[in-house]
């Protein structure tokens, strides 16, 4: 038992980086329940890698990190907008295009530098053995805000997972509630970075509420289950990756990945059990 | 006399900077039930996403309820053919009638007891009481209709705007939806309904016939004619004993949805 507890109460690393990890998955839950339900994986996708080269062009200049965030992420998201408005191709290409688009320039910025491997890892990969009190600060912040605005706004959230139409016909301004939607994901995906890293935060968006999805009757219920998923995900990560020796954020994410796949069989074994006993 | 409902004057219907229709002249009294028929791809769906707003104005006017197409939300509700949300959308049936009430109530607007009192009935009306506490996506396709007719009907508007209404429906749903319509319309409600079935476009008080073109506007007595059904389907009629029946000129069966195409008129 004391190998499950002792991590935490011997190591203040371990406790903010508990407590930032959980921050992390209820911003996710949320955020990932839209992503999920609304099939806005690829942008998520892409806002998670589309960050680079502003995080990477930031730290050249000195700057903080999270600022290019902020920066490549409201150029992903106005560069989908402009291409998909502009023009009569799919927002996937659109988002394809801007994807791979930023992902270049971010290598690019990279091999510019001589002395950027360590910085592009944790920019990957994060490090969320080394959050320190500002890092949490900020997290909970972007947390509050996520909550704040998915509880005021639920009603043109509901209806944008339901039908686009019907949302414009009660009256809702669609395209700025899915707008609205895209900056949650770049807020999550922004802040994140410093705990679990640009590729690792898309895990967190999806793995913990597409395995909710397999079990919610409700939305609100989804995103608890999601949240849930991520915490424990999150506790148990830190736990693996603390007693083997592994990287934190990398093993949180695989165990939120062996959690949807663990739900996932047991739903459809709970389905199959089902149709076997409705007579023919 | 009260206000039209709904007035088209020399109105173009189409998207993306594409006429489908242009031309329609129409007035529709609150109380009265228009009925759109044509073919897949002949404008009706077009018509009725420029009626609530989805699309705008190509030339001409259309007036709704007295302003612009989509400026009074809470006055209007709309059934679309496709949700395709609806085997992955993690709701229950009631929540997705509570939808309905949403326009009326706006963004942070508190749902009292009048709101649930309506949710409730709605689904009562469809019968689909029972399917209130059920996953949406457990249900069937019949099933998750008579839901969105129910939430439609939440809505509680002025103008009910039904793009085939019947789809998927058994006989049972369809005469659910049949006696809703006639309290809707006894309720002072102008209900534009698209149909592929002339026998329910013969129960309405107008008939817009649509070919990409206007075939013809008016009653179903002075519209649905055999030279009309024919320029709107492709399709004569034949007196066969029994009634008469939308009959294929060229005989290519099996090539046409029978449902579709072949109406059942008097």
């Amino acid at each position: 038992m004391s190998e499950l507890v002792d991590p935490f109460l011997d190591n203040a690393f371990m406790q903010r980086a508990l407590l930032a990890g959980v921050l992390v998955a209820i911003a996710c839950a949320v955020v990932g329940t839209f992503v999920v339900l609304r099939g806005l994986a690829f942008i998520g996708d892409a806002l998670a890698h589309g960050v680079l080269p502003g995080i990477a062009g930031a730290i050249l200049l000195g700057l903080p990190g999270m600022a290019g965030a902020a920066v490549g992420a409201v150029v992903m998201i106005g560069g989908v907008t402009l291409v998909t408005s502009k023009s009569r191709l799919s927002s996937d290409t659109a988002i394809g295009l801007l994807f791979v688009g930023m992902l270049a320039a971010g290598v690019v910025i990279v091999s510019r530098s001589t002395s950027f491997t360590g910085d592009l890892t944790r920019i990957l990969f994060g490090d969320v053995l080394g959050i320190g009190r500002s890092d949490l600060v900020v997290q909970g912040v972007a947390t509050a805000a996520v909550l704040a605005v998915t509880l005021v706004c639920i009603r043109p959230f509901l209806l944008l997972c339901f039908d686009e139409e019907h949302t414009r016909v009660a009256g809702f301004a669609a395209r700025w509630y899915h707008l609205l939607q895209l900056a949650l994901i770049a807020v999550t995906v922004v802040v994140s970075f410093q705990t679990v890293g640009t590729l690792l935060v898309f895990g967190m968006l999806l793995a913990p509420a597409g395995a909710a999805a397999l079990l919610a009757s409700r939305v609100s219920t989804m995103m608890a289950i999601a949240a849930v998923i991520g915490s424990l995900s999150i506790v148990v990560g830190l736990l693996i990756s603390y007693h083997a020796n592994l990287a934190a954020g990398a093993s949180v994410v695989l165990v939120e990945i062996a959690v949807f796949f663990a739900v996932l069989l047991v739903v459809g074994v709970r389905q199959a059990r089902r149709a076997a006993t409705v007579p023919a | 006399m009260s206000q039209p409902a709904v007035t088209a004057r020399s109105l173009t219907i189409g998207y993306r900077g594409q006429a489908v229709v242009e031309g329609i002249d129409l007035e529709l009294a609150p109380g009265t039930t228009l009925a759109i028929v044509g073919t897949n791809g002949s404008g009706k769906s077009t018509f009725l996403k420029t009626l609530v707003g989805l699309l705008s104005v190509m030339a001409g006017s259309l007036d709704v309820l007295g302003g612009r197409p989509g400026a009074q939300p809470a006055r209007v509700a709309y059934l679309s053919q496709f949700h395709p949300s609806s085997y992955v959308l993690p709701l229950r049936s009631a929540e997705v009638v509570r939808m309905g009430r949403f326009a009326g109530r706006g963004l942070l607007g508190r749902l009292n007891a009048e709101d649930r009192r309506l949710v409730d009935e709605s689904l009562a009306r469809m019968e689909a009481t029972a399917l209130g506490g059920q996953p949406l996506r457990s249900l069937s396709g019949g099933q998750q209709q008579r839901v969105f007719l129910a939430q439609a009907l939440a809505r509680r508007a002025d103008l009910l705007i039904l793009d085939e209404p019947a789809s998927g429906l058994d006989a049972s749903a369809r005469s659910l939806l049949d006696r809703a319509v006639a309290e809707e319309r006894a309720r002072g409600v102008c209900v534009v309904v698209t149909t592929h079935d002339i026998g329910d476009a013969m129960k309405a008080d107008q008939v817009l016939l649509l070919a990409r073109r206007v075939v013809a506007c008016g009653t179903p007595g002075d519209v649905l004619t055999p030279q009309t059904l024919l320029e709107t389907f492709g399709l004569v009629l034949a007196d066969l004993g029994g009634g008469v029946f939308a009959m294929d000129p060229g005989h290519h069966h099996g090539e046409h949805d029978p449902h579709d195409h072949h109406g059942h008129a008097h």
